[in-house]
């Protein structure tokens, strides 16, 4: 039993990873219907960006900001003149936007950063949190952070004018426009907050992954597999299936022998396929009943 | 909140592609086969194995082709069943000491049965979901290929070396011409029957789903069935096309077969145009020589070079080496109207 609750608390340290990287990915689909198979890249060029401007002396904090700032505009950026004009397209053509804007950040960060693996600080420290080994300050704080993105959300979404607007765009764009709301801009800025959301989960996870190009292919994966799990519409459920799903990885490599960490990658495979066929919606998402 | 959205005036996954316009004319097919047959002979041994694997790539970007122009599902994980393709051929070749021809049909059934399966949950889903799983399929692949279990087959994260063939009955030719006769006989018998495919019954039915799929089942088209069907058949090419890779590349190991084949086989597709088989070729051509093009250009910025490519493909020619043809067509009639 000591076993068992030690593995969970370990599970719900690294499903806070999970958890931020599921957020950003149930923003943007929430703006505009489609998983970001970039999401991953861009939360990493962010990381890239808040650790130069800490080498030129800027203090955490500072960089914190002003790498949020930054991301947000470059999300904004990104959907005016990329994928505004694919808005009307079949999907197919805007998933192969999406690859190539993962191309390129990738090969972009390659070649300014190149793919040394870094370090990167916690403003947290890592010593043990509250004198548990299995979890570390920086991973508590980790969990705070995104239980308090997650509380903002909440009320952006539900009071204010705003979010209010962004919710109603998302679900019925012809009405929303019928009563003033630009839907255009709502979407950019559904992109923008996805990019803030995605530096915020970026830099809080560069300390335990490492920062390099590729740190965040096998996170991004586990990011869907726990906004899959949790519903892609609802950002709690984001959150809660990253926990689970962190949760769900560290009990299976403890009790079912033979898998390590060489089958992480086929566990979440595994179960995205699995709660795709079983619960389409999710747990905490709401089924979309479509009318012909 | 509503919970009920308009589906109607939705756009659809895939642009519809009217039939005929999937396949090339005979007098065009004519021209292409004979510069295929008769390049070889004038060219050095390396770009003959160019060659050879520009035909193996258009086949696996055919079989995409198939599954996403024909019946309008997407695959992000075609590299999953290019690798299947590949080690059951190297196994075969291998452990059981097969001749590498008689390999290619089993790789290609093994495939098949595998799509046919992995297919059956991708039922439940379409558009980006489908596009999520395939992709979790195809970087889940080299793990599962690795895995301890099946070292003894597979060689682990070492691979397999497979021997190239030589030319039979003593004909005066090098491996890699014969090899590259060899995929060329292959690659022109799958197209055929891909053509034939996709003017059969079978193939209008994958169309009518892709169009509308509601419509589809209201008129008898048992739309599970032949959804499962697309995938099946297009891994079954891919396991072929896999196969070949293998035997071509004489090398087999998990790390060939990431994601980043299954994305370069997904944008030969978009380059090539969705749903017109032969831009296959041109596709494959794109994403065997652009990486090279784009590497001398600039050498840490290929993948850059090739995601702007991309992007411009996609805002000027959205239909991809289709449209270039019919503009070029256009182009000729004005001409000899003249």
């Amino acid at each position: 039993m000591e076993l068992f609750a030690n593995q969970v608390l370990a599970g719900i340290a690294t499903g806070a990873i999970y958890a931020c990287m599921a957020l950003a990915v149930v923003m943007i689909y929430q703006a505009i219907d489609h998983l970001n198979f970039a999401q991953g890249e861009m939360a990493m060029f962010s990381t890239f960006v808040s650790w130069q401007l800490m080498q030129w002396g800027v203090p955490y904090w500072g960089a914190f900001v002003l790498t949020v700032a930054f991301s947000f505009a470059a999300g904004i950026v990104i959907e005016r003149l990329l994928f505004k004009p694919l808005a009307k397209a079949p999907i197919l053509t805007n998933v192969a936007g999406f690859i190539a804007l993962y191309a390129i950040i990738n090969s972009v960060a390659g070649l300014i950063w190149d793919f040394t693996i870094k370090q990167y600080p916690t403003p947290f420290g890592s010593s043990p949190f509250l004198g548990s080994q299995l979890i570390s300050t920086h991973q508590a704080g980790m969990i705070g952070i995104t239980l308090l993105m997650l509380a903002l959300l909440f009320f952006f979404f539900r009071f204010t004018r705003v979010g209010l607007a962004m919710r109603a765009a998302a679900s019925l764009p012809e009405s929303a426009r019928l009563v003033g709301i630009n839907t255009s801009w709502m979407i950019a800025l559904g992109w923008g907050m996805a990019s803030a959301i995605g530096s915020i989960a970026g830099m809080m996870i560069a300390p335990v992954v490492f920062l390099e190009p590729n740190m965040m292919l096998g996170v991004l994966i586990y990011g869907f597999a726990a906004a899959v799990l949790g519903g892609l519409t609802s950002p709690f459920g984001a959150v809660m299936g990253g926990f689970l799903v962190g949760i769900f990885e560290n009990l299976v490599g403890t009790y079912i022998p033979g898998v390590g960490n060489e089958l992480k990658l086929p566990i979440a495979l595994a179960l995205i396929i699995v709660v795709l066929v079983v619960k389409p919606a999710g747990l905490f998402g709401r089924a979309i009943v479509k009318r012909v | 909140m509503s919970a009920a959205e308009e589906i109607v005036t939705e756009a659809p996954a895939v642009e519809a592609v009217p039939k005929r316009a999937m396949t090339l004319g005979y007098g065009t097919s004519l021209v292409v086969l004979a510069a295929l047959i008769l390049i070889p002979l004038f060219v050095k041994n390396f770009i003959i194995f160019q060659m050879t694997m520009l035909l193996i790539y258009a086949l696996a970007v055919m079989a995409l082709n198939i599954l996403t122009g024909g019946s309008g599902q997407f695959s992000l994980g075609q590299s999953a069943f290019y690798a299947v393709g590949a080690y059951t051929s190297a196994i075969l070749m291998e452990h059981a000491g097969m001749n590498y021809a008689l390999t290619l049909p089993i790789a290609g059934i093994v495939c098949f049965g595998f799509g046919f399966l992995f297919g059956q949950p991708a039922l439940r889903l379409s558009g980006v979901y489908l596009a999520l799983a395939t992709f979790a399929l195809a970087t889940a692949m080299p793990q599962l290929l690795k895995l301890g279990y099946f070292e003894h087959w597979t060689g682990g994260v070492q691979g397999l070396v497979v021997t190239k063939p030589d030319a039979p009955f003593g004909l005066p030719m090098s491996q890699d011409m014969w090899l590259y006769y060899f995929t060329l006989a292959v690659s022109i018998g799958i197209y055929l029957a891909s053509v034939n495919l996709l003017r059969s019954r079978s193939g209008r039915a994958f169309m009518a789903i892709r169009d509308n799929e509601i419509a589809a089942s209201a008129m008898g088209v048992d739309v599970a069935l032949y959804k499962t069907l697309a995938f099946g058949v297009s891994a079954g090419i891919t396991g072929v096309a896999g196969g070949l890779g293998a035997i071509a590349v004489q090398f087999v190991a998990p790390d060939g077969y990431t994601i980043q084949l299954a994305i370069s086989l997904f944008l030969g597709m978009v380059v090539g145009g969705v749903g017109w088989l032969p831009g296959s070729i041109v596709g494959s051509a794109f994403i065997i020589f652009v990486p090279n093009i784009a590497e001398g250009i600039s050498k840490g910025l290929s993948g850059a070079v090739f995601g702007v490519l991309l992007f411009l493909v996609i805002f000027l020619v959205p239909h991809g080496a289709r449209q270039i043809a019919i503009i070029a067509q256009q182009l000729a009639a004005k001409l000899k109207k003249n």
